[in-house]
């Protein structure tokens, strides 16, 4: 297999305030709600939710169950399409341009932003078909453009080397981490323009956690990353920002290190120390 | 902290090290106030029992240093706590500092206690001493009650004990040009003002760790007016 075409890593220019932590105001936003309301039913499960998504960031959601950021993370490629008895009201752009607009194609949508959820789940085919099978979808079928891409994919994934000799192998032999690597390596194998992460290491050993969190840092340079958590640290180490949400609500959106150091809601404090409830 | 964490344990454990770290600023306090009497009055014994009093803080040291380790490797603390556990980890090192100093002090006293001192030396000292444990006391209060008002008022009071301590060395230098003989004399003197200027400058950056555990803003290095009391404190 021939070298992929595109670098691994593309450095990101900081966009830092005087404290030296991240500044929301000068990020450029991939997406962005406006007055986001989501009902299930008769039940409210987003209240006027505003929120920017800076572009090659990492953005954690966090908060108690039910607080609604699965519910949000999936708003952003209209994953809730599919649950019965849902309305959703307000704004939700991508690159500017409302997603819920009639002209959207919804598969093309979902094309641009990947989805990974909390259990692995590759197709019962080889390593090699699991990554491929994204890109015969659009119609690739040439073998060397197929080989390159999964290549490619599988070294972003962190996981060419420990598969590179067995990718004719079923992909369901492997490890629960190489595993969740190797959907990562199917959902950036079509490069989407935004990764959503749904506990993507809940079900993972810690090795395999710290791999998927280095993973994450890795692909941000070339992806908008979102990951809903419920691991408080998790969020610390890979995310630039954090947002926390509690009952519906966007409480705090904010730079990681400041929400984790000297958050601004009181919610948010008695929250992440452990004095909610 | 106002609320209590989930974890009765972790409550447990942060009250611990803070009442640790009480416990060895009120060691530091006695040491210093000692140190002080022992070079006002010449109690050699005095002095011993402080310079003795020193190894027991640094033990102190060592001991809540592994605990807030412990915390901040099992607990993982955030946002309140852990500017809390860092602020109480950063006030040891000071309090550990302001214990060397009071030895120095002691060092100092008993050099002094062979040599005749002439009362006008002492009175200015005095005066310094009392200024210091005062702002070291009032410090201490402070992060006992994280009580930021306090805090800035007596972190501002260090100014004052800076220039006392400027005057006291003039004073000083005057009496050495006056009679060189007095030399030797008065370095220690002067060694002793400095270590009481060095425990003013330790008990000032407990005020601003405590500053810091309340609001989450860094105040050292920098010069507060009140417009950026006012905003602290709002």
């Amino acid at each position: 297999m021939t070298t992929a075409q595109r670098p691994i890593s593309v450095s990101v220019s900081p966009v830092d305030n005087d404290n030296g932590h991240l500044d929301i105001s000068k990020e450029v936003s991939t997406f962005e709600t406006k007055n986001l309301k989501l009902f299930y039913g008769q039940k409210q499960a987003l209240q006027s939710v505003d929120i920017k998504i800076p572009e090659h960031r990492v953005t954690a959601f966090i908060g108690p169950s039910g607080c609604g950021k699965s519910t949000l993370l999936r708003c952003f490629n209209r994953m809730n399409d599919l649950v019965d008895d849902v309305r959703i009201e307000g704004e939700i752009l991508l690159g500017g341009k409302d997603i819920h607009h009639p002209k959207v194609d919804v598969s093309n949508l979902r094309r641009q932003v990947g989805m990974v959820f909390q259990r692995p789940n590759p197709f019962p085919k080889s390593i090699y078909e699991n990554v491929a099978y994204g890109l015969r979808l659009q119609g690739v079928n040439q073998r060397s453009v197929l080989d390159d891409k999964v290549e490619w994919a599988l070294k972003g994934a962190a996981l060419w080397d420990e598969v590179k000799d067995r990718l004719k192998e079923s992909a369901l032999g492997m490890s629960g981490g190489q595993q969740q690597r190797l959907v990562i390596a199917r959902t950036i194998a079509i490069e989407p323009q935004v990764l959503l992460l749904d506990e993507p290491a809940s079900a993972l050993d810690p090795i395999s956690t710290l791999k998927i969190e280095e993973l994450i840092n890795e692909l941000k340079s070339r992806f908008t990353i979102i990951i809903v958590t419920h691991n408080m640290q998790q969020a610390a180490r890979v995310s630039d920002y954090t947002a926390f949400m509690y009952l519906g609500k966007l409480i705090e959106f904010n730079d990681t290190s400041t929400l984790f150091t000297n958050p601004g809601e009181q919610q948010t404090e008695d929250y992440i120390t452990g004095r909610y409830g | 902290m106002v609320q209590k964490h989930i974890s009765e344990q972790f409550n447990e454990e942060m009250d611990d090290v803070r009442n640790q770290v009480l416990t060895m600023g009120g060691m530091v306090e006695a040491q210093v106030r000692d140190a002080c009497e022992a070079l006002m009055s010449g109690n050699v014994s005095m002095a011993h029992r402080v310079i003795q009093a020193d190894a027991q803080v640094n033990l102190m040291e060592k001991s809540i240093d592994g605990n807030c380790v412990e915390i901040i490797a099992r607990r993982q603390p955030t946002a309140g706590d852990l500017r809390l556990i860092m602020s109480l980890h950063k006030a040891i090192i000071d309090l550990e500092r302001i214990g060397d100093e009071a030895a120095k002090i002691a060092l100092m006293a008993l050099e002094l206690s062979e040599m005749d001192r002439p009362r006008s030396d002492c009175q200015e000292l005095n005066h310094l001493g009392e200024h210091v444990r005062k702002e070291l006391h009032d410090a201490l209060d402070s992060m006992a009650r994280m009580d930021i008002r306090s805090a800035l008022e007596v972190a501002s009071e260090d100014e004052k004990v800076d220039k006392e301590y400027e005057s006291v060395t003039r004073q000083l230098i005057t009496l050495i040009m006056e009679n060189p003989s007095n030399v030797s004399r008065v370095l220690n003197t002067l060694w002793a003002a400095r270590a009481l200027e060095r425990i003013g400058d330790h008990a000032k950056n407990i005020c601003e760790y405590t500053v810091y555990a309340v609001t989450g803003e860094d105040v050292r290095h920098q010069p507060l007016n009140e417009e950026d009391k006012k905003a602290l404190l709002s």
